[in-house]
């Protein structure tokens, strides 16, 4: 981060982890066990939350949850309009995903074309019983019709804000934070 | 990120950063292939043009699948179909290509330049699928792709190329991107068929095979192009197999863990033993399923350019 910006926490390590666990239980709860249920991140921070769900949700259910990872680079829809091309990352679902309840995980739900992206993106994969969204934090501001069945926190946010989700795993503090002043 | 050029004319262009990049998306690229639905929508609505003044069966398909992989539309024109053999010259051949809003063109040609020179006529980017003598670059690619695949590394690595280096681009572009990532290039082949100088390409020159071989990590064979010889050809056939087959008393030579490479199509018995070419050491059709996912990631990485 660069010294001039400054940083607004909005969940901290604490409430980051209450969210998981809560989020844990109701995918849980919503799935009436953890019976056909894989977890898939979408890279990169969504990969994260899900590993840390899937082990939440092992702990509790004592069984293996299936867990992926999606990257959504080639279906973005902006691919023919930038001049820049986005790194593809690796997509790696080491199961069928045909017939299961997948639960998609994101770091923050924006715009909803990221989630767009992985809904193709999974289609072209196989025929899952079901999709469900789980997300960190749901900032408002949708341009598609798209909405969560897990959601952290949702916060009140400018369009023109960033919201950042840093990760112990990255050698961070955990938290979620709106960054402001001039990014530059 | 990305490629700085809008075309891929030769492997020298390329610096070591743009070489990783474009291997790192062939890796995650190559997932796309083990798919039941081998389709992703990233070029969707892209126009690719195979222009192909050679005769060429599996690097046009290559190309064509991994544009199709990526769901461009591929156009394949050849002379014999085309208005060519008519007297059209190769820039209004293009000029015609590009007009139609044809994103890129990939073109084989017999001449040595002949992508470098239409890449300064059209905006499309170009894709040098093989100029005469001079250059492959999207074959070097792929083998060094297969070679970081199965060894980990290219640096330091005993690289041993062997054949007619003299006529053939792959040897070309590969000894050119094998020494500037660090590797040991050997070649090897009867004088005639090593081109003057070949040393200045950062090559040591051997002239028995077996002196070549000792300590090899890979092995990459050319195939002994017949229809291009007439000069350079070694005395008969059968002398050029007895000295320079890849036999398997010979693969013992190199390193236990040795791969062996070809561009393939194979000459069975004449360069390389059927024995040695359907063994566990070569890595042959690797070679040609890691071609489409390198072709997919330049395709992928040259349309943000134009």
């Amino acid at each position: 981060m660069n010294p001039a910006q400054l940083e607004r926490v909005l969940m901290d390590a604490q409430e980051m982890s209450r969210a998981l666990s809560r989020i844990s239980h109701e995918i849980i709860e919503r799935n009436k066990g953890s019976q056909d249920v894989a977890l898939v991140g979408i890279r990169t921070g969504g990969v994260y939350l899900a590993q840390r769900l899937a082990a939440r949700i092992q702990q509790i259910e004592e069984r293996e949850i299936p867990l992926g990872e999606l990257d959504i680079t080639l279906y973005r829809d902006d691919l023919s309009i930038r001049k820049d091309q986005p790194e593809i990352r690796r997509t790696s679902i080491p199961f069928n995903i045909s017939d299961l309840k997948i639960v998609l995980v994101d770091d923050v739900l924006f715009t909803g074309r990221t989630i767009r992206a992985a809904l193709d993106g999974l289609m072209d994969l196989g025929r899952p019983a079901e999709i469900q969204l789980a997300v960190l934090v749901d900032r408002g501001h949708r341009q598609l019709p798209i909405r969560a069945n897990y959601v952290g926190k949702s916060i009140p946010t400018a369009r023109e804000e960033d919201v950042q989700v840093f990760f112990e795993e990255l050698g961070q503090i955990d938290r979620v934070s709106i960054i402001t002043g001039n990014t530059g | 990120m990305g490629l700085k050029g809008k075309d891929l004319l030769t492997i020298t262009d390329l610096s070591v950063e743009e070489i990783e990049l474009i291997l790192t998306t062939a890796e995650s690229l190559k997932e796309v292939g083990g798919r039941d639905i081998k389709k992703v929508p990233a070029l969707r609505g892209k126009t690719v043009v195979n222009l192909f003044f050679e005769p060429s069966t599996r690097t046009r398909t290559s190309f064509e699948l991994a544009a199709k992989r990526l769901s461009a539309d591929v156009i394949n024109f050849s002379p014999s179909t085309s208005s060519v053999v008519k007297g059209e010259t190769l820039i209004d051949t293009a000029r015609n290509i590009e007009a139609m809003q044809a994103d890129i063109i990939v073109l084989r040609h017999s001449s040595p330049g002949a992508a470098e020179h239409l890449a300064r006529f059209v905006q499309s980017s170009v894709i040098n699928a093989g100029d005469g003598w001079h250059e492959h670059p999207t074959q070097a690619l792929l083998d060094l792709y297969t070679i970081k695949e199965r060894k980990g590394k290219v640096e330091g690595l005993t690289i041993v190329i062997v054949g007619d280096v003299a006529h053939s681009r792959v040897a070309r572009s590969n000894i050119a991107v094998l020494t500037k990532l660090g590797a040991e290039v050997r070649v090897v082949a009867p004088p005639t068929m090593l081109p003057l100088f070949v040393e200045r390409l950062g090559a040591r020159v051997f002239y028995r095979f077996e002196d070549a071989l000792i300590g090899a990590d890979a092995i990459m064979m050319l195939r002994l192009q017949r229809e291009r010889l007439g000069r350079a050809l070694p005395p008969s056939m059968r002398e050029y197999a007895k000295l320079f087959c890849l036999t398997s008393e010979r693969l013992k030579l190199a390193k236990p863990e040795a791969i062996v490479m070809h561009p393939g199509p194979l000459n069975r018995g004449i360069e390389i033993s059927p024995a040695v070419a359907d063994s566990p050491a070569a890595v042959i059709l690797d070679q040609v399923t890691n071609g489409v996912s390198v072709r997919m990631a330049l395709m992928y990485l040259l349309s943000g350019a134009a």
